[in-house]
């Protein structure tokens, strides 16, 4: 096996992986404040993706305006999604929740399919596509820019979680609701902060992938779902431990894919999924807590 | 005790006389596909709304056992009579196995793991093209035959299917009221309790799940047989997801809820023929609206309302 390709399918792996971590982050925000696991995330990688579309399109704004556009009106199906199905649930055991955020899922997808249709959508990348030549191996410039991007994210998410007071808050809520709850923190408002900043966050993920990848009304399904085993092998942690998962996610895959077969490619991640909570599912870096076994 | 089995009794004798009410038809196929999914249902419910244990694969198992049959008898010309049981060992046997390590884990986690092993069963059907033909499906999987008659026609593979519907609906209730069903319940409860109490909760959630396995496998096989061609489609994550919603919808823990669940979700994209795009918002909705609104799901739900609405009527009287 030849040393550019493996560096080929290294570089095209970390950007994906970028991606993965996003999601695995948005996930870990959600579960930490609330210990929902969202199954509706990826919709919301979709949506961002085809939000930008319609505002590149019938709105005909520049790229520059119609990606905040996407990234709101997806924060505000966020908003709505954790109003009207999270917070009205009168019986929330996990199971319940499970299901309601697997029929949030459903109804998010139903819908883009009435707004969208079926059909698969290219959106335009941001910077040309001549590819950059690196070592032997070449990458677009959308690789760098979702690189660029998701360390961007990363370090804004940093700032907000160790030197805000909300971000306080939130990790406050992480640590134990209820303590959070008696010092006087709005644990209701954390809640509906974690379902804001994961929708956003996720949003962003859909809108930088969706010039290398497409985009339709049905990629949220497997994109979420990768996304979470980013946030598996992280140890479901909203730093850098999910961002490391989501890299060996992609770089795994992409050399799984060139290397053994393409038609497995999703299988790798599920059976890494499977191989991490069998046996360590406190995450690769995580000290052993009994809640997840 | 005496009542659950006159329940069953006329339960019994409405599904065969059916068929005469409805003379043939269309309405025929349909009712073949009610009795499959009932039958997937009540092993589904056996899992979830016994076990309390969630299963998001379990369109895995049921394709599982469908290409297990189809390949035995298409391709190796085995006798399906043999393949059925071949393959329902196989899958219990290898649910067994995997339902060691997997029902290790609780709520999101189980959900999630389920999850991934169906898609990855899916990703297997799929690829394998050698064995399963891949995307574009098995074809000439013969039908079952017995004593000289086959089971060709709509019309007898409804009694071929709801016979043995009605066999797997006796057992789940007979388990359902035996020592193992309230076993089932007091680890669905609390699993330190029934441990407390002398219940290997351990053994007894792998034990529901390979017989789960094994009940979807089952249903898998009757459709190869009947459908004669099945293909990796059938057998997706949205499957798996359908599954769910009929079980929720219907009642955790029922399986006359089961039914009603697998009735309805069958019944529901017939009746609403040229809306067959809408069907997923209308899955999406029936969950929200279901748990948030009845929990207990159709069985429960409905002698509620009903009573409700009555004692209004009565209110309004006085």
């Amino acid at each position: 096996m030849q040393f550019d390709q493996i560096l080929q399918y290294t570089l095209s792996g970390l950007s994906t992986g970028a991606i993965y971590a996003l999601i695995g982050i948005g996930f870990s925000i959600i579960y930490n404040a609330t210990g929902i696991i969202n199954f509706a995330q990826g919709e919301f990688v979709m949506l961002g993706g085809l939000l930008t579309l319609s505002c590149l399109e019938l709105l005909n704004l520049p790229l520059w305006a119609a990606i905040p556009c996407a990234v709101a009106v997806s924060t505000v199906v966020g908003i709505l999604f954790e109003r009207l199905a999270i917070r009205p649930l009168r019986h929330p055991t996990p199971i319940n929740l499970v299901i309601i955020t697997i029929g949030g899922s459903i109804l998010i997808r139903g819908l883009a399919m009435l707004v969208w249709g079926k059909d698969t959508h290219a959106i335009p990348p941001f910077s040309g596509d001549n590819p950059i030549a690196i070592g032997g191996a070449t990458i677009l410039p959308q690789h760098l820019w979702i690189l660029a991007i998701t360390l961007i994210i990363i370090i804004i998410n940093k700032i907000y979680f160790y030197h805000t007071i909300s971000g306080k808050a939130m990790r406050a809520c992480s640590y134990n609701r209820r303590a959070a709850g008696l010092v006087g923190i709005d644990v209701k408002r954390m809640v509906l902060f974690s379902f804001i900043i994961s929708s956003a966050m996720g949003a962003i993920a859909g809108i930088i992938i969706a010039p290398l990848t497409m985009t339709a009304y049905d990629v949220g399904v497997m994109i979420g779902l990768k996304g979470f085993c980013a946030a598996i092998i992280g140890g479901m942690s909203s730093g850098i431990s999910t961002v490391i998962g989501g890299l060996i996610l992609g770089v795994l895959e992409s050399l799984g894919a060139g290397l053994i077969s393409s038609g497995y490619k999703d299988a790798i991640a599920f059976i890494i999924l499977l191989l991490i909570l069998f046996i360590r599912p406190q995450g690769l870096f995580g000290k052993a807590d009994s809640e997840r076994v | 005790m005496k009542r659950d089995l006159l329940l069953f009794i006329s339960f019994s004798l409405l599904v065969m006389v059916a068929p005469q009410l409805f003379s043939g038809g269309y309405l025929m196929n349909v009712l073949v596909f009610v009795g499959i999914n009932t039958m997937l249902a009540i092993a589904l419910n056996l899992l979830l709304g016994y076990a309390g244990q969630i299963s998001l694969g379990h369109a895995g198992f049921f394709g599982l056992g469908a290409y297990l049959s189809g390949i035995l008898t298409a391709t190796y010309g085995v006798n399906p009579w043999i393949a059925m049981p071949v393959a329902a060992v196989v899958v219990g046997c290898l649910a067994g196995l995997i339902g060691f390590p997997i029902l290790k884990l609780k709520g999101h986690y189980l959900a999630m793991a389920t999850l991934g092993l169906g898609i990855i069963m899916y990703i297997v059907f799929n690829e394998t093209v050698e064995l399963t033909g891949g995307p574009s499906g098995l074809s000439g999987i013969p039908n079952l035959k017995i004593a000289g008659v086959t089971f060709d026609s709509d019309v007898k593979n409804y009694y071929l299917i709801w016979g043995v519907t009605l066999a797997v609906m006796l057992f789940s209730l007979n388990l359902a009221n035996s020592r193992v069903g309230r076993a089932l319940r007091a680890v669905h409860d609390s699993e330190v309790a029934a441990q407390v109490l002398g219940v290997n909760a351990r053994l007894l959630k792998v034990q529901i799940f390979a017989l789960s396995a094994v009940i979807s496998s089952l249903a898998g096989s009757l459709y190869a047989h009947t459908m004669t061609f099945i293909s990796p489609a059938s057998f997706g994550f949205n499957f798996s997801i359908e599954l769910l919603t009929m079980v929720v919808i219907g009642g955790l823990g029922s399986i006359y809820g089961s039914f009603l669940g697998a009735a309805l979700l069958t019944l529901l994209p017939e009746i609403l023929r040229g809306a067959n795009d809408y069907d997923i918002i209308i899955y999406g909705s029936l969950l929200i609206v279901m748990v948030m609104y009845m929990p207990g799901g159709l069985v429960r739900g409905i002698p509620i309302l009903f009573r409700k609405i009555v004692r209004k009527g009565e209110g309004d009287h006085a």
